[in-house]
């Protein structure tokens, strides 16, 4: 039972002056939230939706602190700025204060142990924040990582801290299947692999250590394609990914698959990260209908050859090319009782499923018990795009790509192509 | 007066030509060129894929010198590349396996569709860049 919480229209929210209060009186710019959104999520029975904050362009990742401030990375550059935080000084569930910083643009952003950490598509930094969690020298921050391998093609590096004081940062493969020639009909598979050396996996770092690079650090997992959500579950004590799986079935390989299998079977995958895994990528994908993998074309495959059986499992599989750019398991109280340790997946939306239709465009929630997926998943909140019409990636008025939880347990959700941050919160139908 | 009339002749002229050139039938070839090779990425209506496939929707590389576009087309990239202040970081395969035909006719397609209005573009145009490029 679903029904269309339409975006409360939001009166312009003027400047004023007690918004100053955490960020200095030189650096403050009013949040223009106004009027109602186009896009009218549809959330589950109970559930409420706000334009936290809008106009942000490409909002990548987002975090958010202790006592309330949202850090939110951007692949774009906002009036020179590429990060930016926003506050609720007045608690009314919208953004009243913001305030930019930073030259660079990236996509993960994270907090811990006192440090906001963000990356670029080369390098990680971290700013030394206060008790307010506050970045005390937006200018200067350090540089904990650098010269990491980005050849423009799944260039984010994603990022997620565990509690003994290391970093994971997703490196991912620049190419589709590791051809010859990437995405060439008829260009074969290398084999070995020689990507994988230095891309299509997760590395580790120390998270306080300046001027890292692979030397330094180590590679944690491996034949991971490339990831953009990514989490740390507290309750597993591990490190859980999401893999984009392989493109372009049909495109290269026509006389073995059809459009429609080229849309639909080689899953998005989630993964259950140790050091060593062997997700299997470019060898094998995850053929999510037979629950099999598979042997991918460009190395003989068919559609019917299985390998990889020293390949890690999937421990959940999804419809392809639906874009998981987001991850976050849901620590919270204020959210049902059934959402707690479970899933949620930022669904970026696809475009490899043409001339099917397009499909994702809305976050996932999958539910867990004792650190396993408990149920199938389902949709969470849907409609980013903003209607049948506009499930194309080119046109789609929002695409859902971070997620955060408030320290209330609101959930935060940060779109890349709207630049909208919204803040969706349990109400129990009150 | 004279001068409205030689501009009216020779518009009209252009006309004609480009009437002559941009035929229904070159248009069909190369919509079905642009389906079986083009259609994922670029998607059917042109838009493309924000940051990764650039759109074909009245962009400089299209509609912009035929030499140009041709040669990207034979060669691919697998650079970062910026089409009018928008990066784009997906590969593009070379597509030097098609007739100089076929390319012709899904550069002509592409040049006349999605809202773009674009001169035709020739097999012997096509076969004159891919010689510069041996």
């Amino acid at each position: 039972m679903k029904k269309i919480i339409l975006l409360p229209a939001i009166l312009f929210v003027a400047f004023i002056n007690r918004s100053c209060a955490n960020f200095g009186n030189d650096t403050i710019n009013a949040v223009k939230t106004i009027g109602a959104d186009e896009s009218n999520l549809v959330l589950p029975q109970g559930f409420n939706a706000v334009a936290f904050a809008k106009g942000l362009g490409e909002a990548r990742h987002i975090t958010v602190t202790p006592n309330g401030l949202v850090y939110v990375k951007l692949s774009k550059l906002k009036d020179g700025k590429g990060t930016y935080v926003f506050n609720d000084n007045n608690s009314d569930g919208i953004s009243d204060a913001t305030k930019g910083f930073g030259n660079f643009t990236g996509t993960g952003i994270a907090v811990k142990n006192g440090y906001l950490y963000a990356s670029s598509d080369f390098d990680v930094y971290r700013y030394k924040l206060n008790e307010k969690f506050e970045v005390i020298d937006p200018e200067k921050p350090e540089k904990i990582v650098t010269g990491l391998l980005n050849r423009h093609q799944h260039e984010a590096k994603a990022i997620a801290l565990d509690n003994d004081g290391n970093i994971y940062v997703n490196i991912g493969a620049y190419s589709n299947s590791c051809q010859e020639r990437d995405r060439t009909k008829g260009s074969m598979g290398k084999n070995p692999c020689p990507i994988l050396d230095s891309a299509g996996g997760i590395w580790k770092f120390k998270a306080n250590q300046l001027n890292q690079t692979y030397g330094d650090g180590v590679r944690y997992a491996t034949g991971l394609r490339n990831v953009v959500g990514l989490d740390w579950n507290n309750e597993t004590n591990s490190l859980f990914v999401m893999q984009h799986g392989r493109d372009q079935l049909h495109d290269l390989f026509p006389d073995l698959y059809t459009t429609k299998q080229s849309a639909e079977l080689p899953a998005e995958c989630m993964y259950e990260l140790h050091q060593g895994s062997d997700c299997g990528w470019p060898y094998i994908y995850y053929d999510w209908q037979q629950k099999k993998k598979m042997l991918n074309p460009e190395y003989g495959g068919d559609g019917v050859k299985t390998s990889g059986e020293n390949a890690q499992e999937p421990v959940a599989a999804f419809p392809g090319h639906m874009g998981p750019n987001g991850l976050l398991f849901y620590t919270g109280n204020m959210f049902p009782e059934k959402y707690k340790h479970g899933a949620f997946i930022a669904f970026h939306g696809s475009w490899n499923r043409s001339p099917e239709p397009q499909k994702g465009y809305f976050i996932a929630f999958v539910p867990f018990k004792d650190g396993k997926p408990s149920g199938d998943w389902e949709v969470f909140a849907d409609n980013f795009a903003g209607g049948e019409a506009f499930m194309q990636p080119g046109k789609a008025k929002h695409r859902p790509c971070g997620l955060a939880q408030g320290p209330d347990g609101s959930l935060y959700v940060s779109d890349d192509a709207g630049g909208t941050i919204y803040k969706i919160t349990y109400t129990g139908g009150k | 007066m004279k001068k409205t009339i030689s501009v009216l002749v020779v518009s009209t002229f252009c006309y004609i030509v480009f009437a002559q050139t941009v035929s229904k039938d070159q248009m069909q070839r190369g919509k079905t060129v642009f389906e079986t090779y083009c259609l994922t990425c670029h998607q059917e209506d042109g838009t493309g894929v924000p940051k990764l496939n650039p759109p074909l929707i009245k962009t400089s590389y299209v509609t912009g010198d035929k030499r140009k576009i041709i040669t990207w087309v034979l060669s691919g990239t697998t650079e970062k590349i910026e089409i009018d202040g928008e990066y784009y970081s997906n590969n593009m395969p070379p597509q030097n396996y098609l007739k100089d035909q076929e390319i012709a006719d899904v550069l002509t397609y592409i040049r006349n569709s999605f809202g773009n209005k674009s001169s035709a573009i020739s097999a012997t145009d096509v076969k004159n860049v891919r010689a510069t490029m041996k």
